[in-house]
């Protein structure tokens, strides 16, 4: 009875892999051509208009493809997303890093190097008058954002096109960290450069605002319209 | 005399401008084409800017060129130079003498086979009846048929002289691809060859000028010739050597025959292949789909099947069957491309029994059904 039983279910098996016989009309394969030929010319004709229909301002909430030209348009990327990381600031532009030295410590891939210095303040432990990041060796885990008590450091820049012409090129020195975008690509960073109080507040004075970062995406909308490249 | 050598030249300058123009812009057209398909935009970067000299005024010219360039024309020109100055490279292994023929022969006969071709009606200018055909041969299909094979031979020679086995396996496998469909091909058009009564391309294109339906139906090929026009389309489709049936070249995974080439003479292995698909998509319009005949469309005017009549011109029915022709070239050059960019390639094993035992005996069955309705009524 159990033989009978296996012997059957065996049976079923092997009959539920077979495919399903076709028919003579699907077996000349000519149903299934049109069927993907009507497919893509359907979408061919659909774009093509809406590729004229942009051209004179029509349509344009129906964008005719998904392509995002990348340098020129950014695509949206989810706030949570962990970018490039920047060190906060106090309101009169010095950084809110005490120099407890939580991120260096949790950091797995040894990439952060602070030097904390006494701050006059009685009331704020330290500062750090050189935080510097190596991104050749971060592994964006977050360690470091989760760390950190006092909400100095984040990573929501939105930047992900990290791009250098050496490894050195790859490091964060302390003026880019708080002012992310304010070192041209392919400037040298000063490695372990140190500030005082009087010139990080010099800083924030002569670097204009860096954007909004935190938690906006860099572009509303996803809809990309069919445009031609800014000249 | 002269006057007539001016006049070929005249006709064969404007077929060759026609179909290498076709050719070359089927590169933008591929671009373009798949890029829609695919809801891309496709290339639109390519563009170069002519810098005024200082007594103009200086500065640039760039506003259409930069339109230009946002549609992606100026790609096929940007493809041109870089195959021009590229190396040529041949490999010590191989033949130089045939390594250089094998391009220029497959491009050659690709080109010939245009001259039995009528691209439009015969023109009566200066008292004369020119016809707008390279060569007016009595056996037209047959040249066609003839040159088509030949330049296979372009292509079996440069796998062979390339010093490489995988490009000699490339050549092989165009070769057996080439004779499973030429043979299916040929046997198809013999069932028009039934119904026209002629192999004279110019007569198969009058055989098609009538009505069919009591004079609402054009009496196009395709529709005497249901079956031969399919097994005609996806045979010469194989023989373009372009997706679904890319086994000969099929340059990413199963090395083709054109490994060892490079610079402009890869170039022309992809030129004659753009211009297959031209001779393929004039071919099909010619034989089956009326030529450069426009429905209705007699020397004297529109004939409408309600008993309309509008006079036309002789300049103006010039014009119209020209621009047919063109339109219907067009209409097949994008089907062709359609199909290349929605089927994918098929298994060797399938494609020898898509040639040998589905499409051969099919054209075999339309000859005999044919020569029964022909002999019958």
């Amino acid at each position: 009875m159990a033989e009978d039983l296996s012997v059957k279910l065996l049976h079923q098996l092997r009959d539920a892999r077979k495919r399903r016989k076709l028919t003579w009309w699907e077996r000349t394969y000519l149903p299934a051509i049109a069927q993907g030929l009507w497919l893509t010319s359907a979408h061919f004709w659909r774009n093509l208009f809406l590729h004229i229909a942009h051209r004179v301002g029509l349509f344009r909430r129906f964008p005719a493809s998904v392509t995002v030209q990348y340098p020129d348009q950014m695509r949206q990327t989810a706030p949570r997303l962990r970018t490039r990381h920047r060190l906060t600031q106090r309101e009169d532009g010095t950084p809110r890093c005490v120099g407890c030295m939580m991120c260096e410590t949790v950091c797995p891939a040894k990439c952060i190097y602070i030097t904390p210095a006494e701050h006059p303040d009685p009331d704020i432990e330290k500062y750090a008058k050189s935080f510097d990041i190596d991104l050749g060796k971060c592994v964006y885990c977050g360690f470091c954002v989760e760390a950190c008590p006092e909400d100095a450091i984040r990573m929501d820049t939105q930047r992900h096109d990290i791009a250098a012409y050496s490894r050195d090129g790859m490091w964060l020195d302390m003026r880019e960290l708080l002012h992310p975008g304010s070192q041209q690509f392919g400037e040298p960073p000063k490695k372990y450069a140190q500030y005082s109080l009087e010139e990080f507040r010099q800083m924030a004075k002569e670097l204009p605002p860096s954007p909004p970062t935190s938690g906006t995406p860099p572009l509303a909308g996803p809809a990309v319209p069919s445009t031609l490249p800014p000249a | 005399m002269w006057a007539e050598i001016a006049i070929k030249i005249g006709v064969s300058a404007i077929v060759l401008g026609g179909v290498l123009n076709f050719a070359g812009m089927q590169t933008w057209l591929e671009r373009k084409q798949s890029a829609l398909m695919q809801d891309r935009i496709g290339a639109n970067r390519a563009y170069f800017t002519i810098p005024l000299p200082q007594w103009l005024g200086g500065g640039i010219v760039n506003a259409l060129l930069r339109k230009l360039g946002g549609l992606g024309i100026l790609n096929a020109l940007a493809d041109v130079l870089k195959l021009l100055t590229k190396e040529d490279i041949i490999p010590a292994q191989g033949d130089r003498f045939l390594h250089t023929l094998a391009p220029l022969l497959s491009v050659f006969f690709a080109l010939v086979a245009f001259c039995s071709i009528p691209v439009g009606p015969p023109v009566h200018l200066f008292g004369r009846d020119i016809p707008l055909q390279v060569a007016d041969i009595n056996a037209g299909l047959l040249f066609i048929l003839a040159l088509a094979s030949i330049g296979t031979y372009g292509v079996i020679l440069a796998g062979l002289v390339s010093g490489n086995n995988l490009a000699t396996l490339g050549g092989l496998r165009a070769a057996s691809q080439m004779l499973a469909y030429e043979i299916a091909l040929g046997v198809s058009l013999i069932g028009i060859v039934i119904w026209a009564g002629t192999l004279d391309i110019g007569a198969i294109i009058a055989k098609q000028g009538g009505t069919f339906l009591g004079g609402w139906l054009p009496a196009w090929g395709v529709f005497a010739q249901p079956v031969g026009c399919l097994v005609f389309m996806t045979a010469a489709l194989a023989e373009t050597k372009r997706v679904p049936f890319d086994l000969p070249e099929s340059e990413p995974e199963i090395i083709g025959y054109f490994t060892e080439y490079s610079g402009m003479k890869f170039g022309l292995f992809f030129l004659t292949d753009f211009v297959e698909v031209v001779l393929v998509a004039a071919l099909t319009a010619t034989l089956f789909f009326g030529g450069w005949q426009v429905p209705y469309l007699a020397p004297d005017g529109f004939h409408f099947p309600w008993g309309a009549f509008a006079p036309v011109s002789h300049a103006a029915y010039v014009l119209l069957g020209l621009a047919s022709f063109t339109v219907k070239v067009l209409a097949f050059i994008w089907f062709f491309m359609l199909i290349r960019w929605t089927l994918p390639r098929f298994r060797y094993d399938q494609l020898m029994d898509l040639g040998w035992k589905v499409l051969f005996p099919l054209s075999l069955l339309n000859i005999a059904i044919t020569g029964v309705l022909v002999v019958a009524f």
